[in-house]
């Protein structure tokens, strides 16, 4: 049996050729005329404020995003392996995954509830 | 187990195709022409989404270069190829260079696993028609796919702006917010299928698409796969009015063209997700699937079904972008978690519940108990219908108070609650109705309208004269 992760390695090793020669080949032939405006920030000119590299800051409400994400994430992730063998777990295998859904979907319906999914 | 009611559940986790003749060349072989079909695919998308689009807006779209246009992604190509390449100022100079490499490569990774076809001899080489293929390979997918966000998040915020900033986070937030609907929803199909091969779930729908047979699930994929792919109508990163271009506004040259190929290898990407996974793979459609005892299930034939299928995909992307407008970010958000999430959490439990009564009542028919409960919830989500609607309460109306438009020296519009006085012609009409409706008065109307009348003009005229 052949590993059949190796196809994977040899997929992406064709894509990163492709795309860093496309970098190349657009660094070998497009024009270089550079000059001090051009290299600004889209951004009418000045300094874009506040500093995105090192200060930049964003809305809090995309860190409870990212949170809610990962809890649910894992949540997904466990129900995979469930998936798979549910013939083999059968009853047992259900009742345990229903008992993990209501602890999961418990602090779900209470972000719910304090108003985590509002963007108004 | 008694494997003739339980047919479906008891696949086998591992893969179905059968790599064991493959070896090095074929590998690469395979490699190279997954990418020049998802390159040539991408360029014929670009052609074919212009043209479609423009025809849904009444106009021809491009048709100059080449046959009906065709040259037209190649003259972008080139173009694209031969712009400068820039680097801004403020950009954080290594992760800059390489964010547009991780999106273009992980988006490229993803068809590793789509099986095209069953398996053909290529060279003398039997092999199916798939890169390669484990019991992981749904796993891979959605692996693979929240990698390309890398690409995103990385490029806007190492470009040192503020609007690419912004892209980058709501791009982040709205992909990881549709994958989880996404997942829910495949894992329907994995529990039906019984395994996470690819190949092994292509087979388990010999009989039956899941498209069918997990009609909720395929609707939900649909709509998390539009959002998962930032298209219209949910390109909120790309906004063009509030964001200029998103992340990639910093971006020029082929860095641009790989974010901008990235995304079209993407739509490749679910709309072959969703054939596989829900339409059969690359099985032939049922009346064809039965001519001359599956004739076009073998050889090459299967991938003309495959192609076909994905582009069906395709063109309700196309569609959709010229059907429907933008959405607001936060009705956006709302949708995918109040809504989306939900129903695929209600799914999942509903197919296990089902799924498991199967289980331990063998022998017993279920199928008369399921369909009198989906008459039962027909039944009553017709008769919701004709439930009254609860009635807001009216807004009290206050009298308007007087407003003045015109009191700070420039015209403003009225604000809710405010009522712009009637103009001069309006007030003369409405005095001219209110003398009519006393007969005493028509006389003296009608000497007051003669002088207007004079001039050659009647009433109709001026008022377009006004207009």
């Amino acid at each position: 049996m052949t590993n059949p992760y190796v196809p994977i390695l040899i997929l992406g090793g064709v894509a990163l050729v492709l795309a860093l020669g496309g970098l190349g080949a657009s660094a070998i032939i497009g024009p270089k005329r550079y000059n001090r405006a051009k290299l600004d920030a889209y951004e009418c000119g000045i300094e874009p404020t506040p500093h995105a590299v090192g200060g930049g800051r964003f809305p809090i409400k995309y860190y409870l995003v990212a949170m809610t994400f990962i809890v649910f994430d894992i949540e997904v992730v466990f129900l995979y392996q469930w998936a798979v063998n549910f013939s083999e777990l059968a009853l047992f295998g259900f009742v345990a995954t229903m008992l993990f859904l209501v602890v999961i979907t418990v602090p779900y319906l209470y972000e719910w509830r304090r108003g985590g999914f509002e963007w108004a | 187990m008694n494997t003739v009611t339980l047919g479906s559940l008891l696949a086998s986790p591992h893969p179905v195709a059968d790599f064991s003749n493959d070896n090095g060349w074929i590998w690469l072989l395979k490699a190279v022409g997954i990418v020049v079909f998802l390159l040539v695919s991408v360029l014929f998308a670009l052609w074919f989404e212009r043209r479609l689009v423009a025809r849904m807006q009444l106009r021809p779209g491009p048709n100059w270069h080449g046959p009906a246009g065709a040259w037209q992604s190649f003259a972008d190509a080139g173009k694209l190829l031969l712009k400068e390449d820039m680097t801004v100022k403020a950009a954080d100079k290594v992760v800059y260079h390489v964010a547009p490499l991780i999106s273009v490569t992980c988006a490229l990774l993803i068809y590793a696993v789509i099986p095209f076809g069953p398996e053909v001899s290529i060279f003398g080489v039997v092999t199916p028609l798939q890169l390669t293929d484990f019991s992981g390979g749904v796993l891979y997918i959605l692996g693979v796919t929240a990698l390309g966000v890398y690409g995103i998040v990385l490029g806007g915020w190492s470009s040192g702006s503020t609007y690419p900033l912004l892209g980058a986070v709501r791009s982040t937030a709205q992909i990881i917010s549709y994958e989880l609907s996404m997942s829910l929803a495949l894992i329907a199909v994995v529990i039906m299928s019984g395994s996470m091969s690819t190949s092994a779930i292509v087979e388990a729908q010999a009989q039956f698409w899941w498209a069918v047979t997990l009609f909720p699930a395929f609707v939900l994929y649909v709509i998390s796969m539009v959002g998962e792919t930032n298209r219209l109508p949910f390109d909120l990163p790309e906004a063009e009015g509030e964001l200029v271009s998103g992340f990639m506004t910093e971006y020029s040259s082929m860095k641009f063209a790989w974010f901008f190929l990235a995304e079209y290898i993407n739509m490749l990407n679910v709309s072959a997700v969703a054939t596989t996974l829900f339409l059969g793979g690359w099985r032939a459609p049922w009346p064809l699937s039965a001519i001359n005892d599956g004739m076009f299930n073998t050889g090459w034939w299967p991938v003309l079904w495959f192609v076909v299928k994905v582009w069906m995909f395709m063109f309700l992307f196309v569609w959709i972008r010229g059907s429907l407008l933008r959405f607001r970010y936060d009705q956006f958000m709302k949708f995918g978690w109040k809504v989306l999430i939900p129903i695929g959490l209600v799914f999942v439990v509903g197919v296990a519940t089902i799924q498991v009564l199967r289980l331990e009542l063998e022998g017993v028919d279920l199928r008369t108990p399921l369909m009198i409960g989906a008459g039962v919830v027909v039944v009553l989500a017709v008769l919701s219908l004709f439930l009254p609607e609860r009635k807001e309460p009216e807004p009290e109306l206050s009298e308007p108070e007087p407003f003045d438009a015109f009191a700070g020296g420039y015209p403003v519009p009225p604000l809710p609650g405010q009522v712009l006085p009637p103009s001069p012609r309006a007030a003369r009409r409405a005095a001219a109705q209110e003398a009519a409706a006393e007969p005493g008065t028509v006389a003296v109307l009608e000497a007051e309208e003669a002088p207007q009348d004079e001039a050659g003009q009647t009433p109709e005229t001026k008022e377009s004269d006004d207009v």
